[in-house]
């Protein structure tokens, strides 16, 4: 350890110092905190980079550090402490979370402006970056989880900031409970861990994997997916992150989209050991990727609230991510990299639905948007960039991560028939082109055509108008990231040879179709969606009220009925259970106590009968006795 | 056997003062048919002390006739008292102890 390594604490450290100072503090830091929060994040972001200038002087078989803590847990054999690792992938995600979330922060000192608990929100913001920084540093499963669960419980803060409003708040409960599901996922997974292993640090892990069999790295790697799924809203955990919206706009940005929905990835690509020892756990993975990849592009489609849009768009978005990861090494790096491009444009694209709604009296409501291109030309340019960069068009981002993907899913595994290579690309090409209709969608509906403009809620004409420069500024940096990032880090496949002490080095695969056959179909995929949208949402009149629609229109609005689903196979079955639960308790246990006392004061009411207080009554008794017991007595010697 | 008349009629006392003690309400009668029953145990002792010819029985009839005058004294001051109190001296209206 050097010294510019010993400087990774201070990533933690500071913005958990920052988030304390501010609770503590109360209203006297009501003036100064929000920038105070910023200064907190920023300086976890100048750390990150000092890291990162150390990682790159050093040769690519250098770059796993690990610092030390302190000793955590000693009990009997087992020695546990926590340390940070920084290596490629940590700090990869280090840089992502502190660079997006630095400007989610100074974005938010805008936007949150008018809002009394300002300094909370601040303060719960710093609670997520020290939570986040602490998941993707640590260098055991143990203390990953203390950081999935501070990211969890920061989450759960920030989506039910206003809980004043009751839907709200039970959003919040709701998110919190379906992470719980996930969470057990993981808890159960350390646990065969340290079964198995006996050890619970990333080292060890890796290095018993070779002993262990099969079937236990398979229920590791499925625990492990459980976790993933709750956290990065996937399938079958996937209904809460639509809700999740009820949140302030800047932390669905940040945690609904860029940083800690991607946990789940995270925690698959970290996991790689023992997914590569359990080929069954690896499938299933990128079943579940699919799946998600295109209930989330379904239920885009049909969602008219601009944030629900976006929000099953990033579901749809991470469903391409863990379909990457599930693939092996041929798709770590490029989980990854999807991962950090994504992080950019659906975050910018999030910071222009808030600024839009911050022009439009808070309104989400994208049938009664429209025409806004005039009104608000930045967040149009940068809302375009983020557009553009999810469609894959070249050159933007998107295009060099997501089209990796697609490559990738087409290439036959392994382990595994040729086809899952023409299955799983088909879905992932199929989801492209929903993807380009759903965007196209919702960027036609905001910025361009009619202006189908609803009142504002005190009766006023709207008047659109732009943000104030703290929220477009951090709009615009990411808009370039969303452009030009994606070209940078693929120059000479620089980020997966960055990844590559982490992810391993892959050999290239060829897939079962040229690539530029698949370059092309998925440009065909795109341009199809993009005018087929252009069709129905520019050509056509939009119109205010949403239509009858299909079937599966009305399916996708309700979010497929993953909440009807969730309600009858689990939330009525629970009802039900505590119910009988209750009564059982009532009837049986309580039914036994309260019995054996009735029995006692019933038996109680028959003796007392004989207590009558008559002397004489008790005279007799005793002289009765006392024949009873002469003739005892004397009845054998007669 | 001329003794045994003495124990039949000390039972027939005996079985009297027991009849008194539980059938009349008068505590003071009571009270006589409990000094009845004494006295037949009394005359039952003295007949088993000529019977088996040592002074043991008669020593314990000595004993009763003590204890029956204690009891006298305590008992007849007990009822006095409750006379005053309940202005009955009958052993029924004596209760409390129930309700």
């Amino acid at each position: 350890m050097n010294d510019l390594t010993s400087l990774a604490p201070l990533l933690v450290a500071v913005p958990l110092a920052s988030a304390a100072l501010l609770l503590l503090l109360g209203r006297a830091a009501d003036r100064w905190g929000h920038w105070l929060g910023v200064l907190a994040s920023t300086a976890a972001f100048v750390v990150g980079a000092v890291l990162l200038t150390d990682l790159l002087g050093r040769p690519a078989d250098d770059r796993v550090l690990d610092v030390h803590l302190f000793d955590w847990i000693s009990a009997g054999h087992f020695d546990l402490s926590a340390g940070l690792r920084v290596d490629p992938l940590s700090l990869t995600f280090v840089l992502l979370v502190t660079f997006v979330g630095t400007l989610i922060h100074v974005y938010s000192v805008a936007y949150m402006a008018h809002d009394a608990a300002r300094r909370r929100f601040f303060a719960y913001l710093n609670l997520f970056i020290a939570a986040m920084l602490v998941l993707v540093l640590a260098d055991s499963y143990l203390l990953l989880f203390v950081g999935w669960e501070g990211v969890g419980l920061a989450s759960y803060l920030l989506i039910g900031f206003w809980n004043h409003h009751t839907p709200y708040a039970v959003a919040a409960k709701k998110a919190f409970v379906a992470n719980r599901v996930g969470d057990i996922g993981l808890l159960v997974a350390l646990m065969l861990m340290f079964a198995t292993f006996g050890a619970v640090d990333f080292d060890s892990v890796a290095a018993g994997v070779g002993g262990a069999s099969q079937g236990t790295l398979t229920a590791i790697g499925l625990m492990l997916l459980l976790a993933a799924c709750g956290k990065s809203a996937q399938f079958p955990l996937q209904s809460w992150l639509g809700d999740a919206m009820a949140g302030p706009t800047p932390v669905s940005a940040l945690i609904h989209a860029a940083t800690m929905v991607t946990a789940g990835v995270y925690l698959i690509v970290r996991s790689a050991p023992v997914f590569e020892g359990a080929p069954t756990a690896q499938l299933v993975v990128t079943i579940i990727g699919a799946i998600t990849l295109l209930i989330g592009a379904i239920i885009g489609c049909a969602k008219d609230d601009i944030k629900k849009a976006l929000a099953a768009s990033t579901m749809s978005q991470i469903g391409y991510m863990v379909l990457a990861a599930g693939l092996g090494p041929v798709g770590y790096a490029f989980a990854i990299f999807h991962l950090v491009t994504h992080g950019f444009f659906k975050a910018g694209m999030f910071l222009g639905a808030g600024s839009v709604m911050h022009g439009m009296d808070d309104q989400t409501d994208m049938r009664r948007f429209g025409g806004l291109r005039k009104y608000m030309v930045i967040t149009w340019v940068t809302f375009g960039a983020g557009w553009l960069a999810i469609l894959g068009v070249p050159p933007f981002s998107g295009f060099w991560s997501k089209d990796k993907i697609i490559e990738s899913a087409f290439v036959v595994p392994e382990v595994g028939g040729e086809w899952r290579a023409w299955l799983f690309g088909a879905v992932a090409l199929v989801g492209a082109g929903i993807t380009a209709f759903y965007m196209s969608r919702m960027f036609f509906m905001t910025f361009h055509g009619r202006q189908r403009w609803a009142q504002t809620s005190d009766g006023h004409d709207q008047h659109p108008h732009e943000s104030p420069a703290l929220m477009t500024i951090p709009m615009v940096l990411l808009a370039v990231g969303s452009v030009g990032l994606g070209f940078v880090l693929q120059l000479g496949g620089g980020f997966t040879t960055w990844l590559e002490p982490v992810t391993g080095h892959v050999e290239h695969h060829e897939p079962v179709l040229p690539v530029l056959v698949i370059q092309v179909a998925t440009l065909v995929a795109v341009a199809l969606g993009l005018a087929l949208a252009w069709r129905q949402y520019l050509s056509l009149p939009v119109p205010e009220a949403a239509p009858a629609g299909t079937v599966l229109t009305r399916a996708a609005r309700v979010d497929l009925y993953q909440d009807a689903v969730n309600d009858a196979v689990l939330v009525e079955p629970g009802r039900h259970l505590t119910r009988s639960l209750v009564y059982g308790d009532r009837t049986a246990v309580d039914g036994a106590f309260t019995g054996l006392g009735r029995l006692t004061v019933g038996i109680g009411e028959l003796v007392r009968k004989v207590q009558t207080g008559y002397a004489r009554q008790y005279a007799a008794t005793m002289l009765l006795g006392l024949v009873v017991l002469a003739v005892v007595v004397l009845a054998p010697r007669i | 056997m001329t003794l045994t008349h003495y124990l039949v009629l000390s039972a027939i006392l005996f079985s009297l003062g027991a009849a008194t003690v539980l059938l009349r309400r008068n505590a003071i009668i009571v009270f006589m048919g409990v000094e009845l029953m004494l006295n037949a145990t009394n005359l039952a002792l003295v007949t088993f002390a000529r019977l088996h010819g040592d002074l043991t029985g008669q020593v314990m009839a000595f004993f009763v006739m003590v204890v029956a005058a204690a009891e006298v004294v305590v008992g007849l001051a007990i009822i006095v008292s409750i006379f005053r109190t309940r202005k009955s001296a009958s052993v029924d209206d004596i209760n409390l102890l129930k309700s």
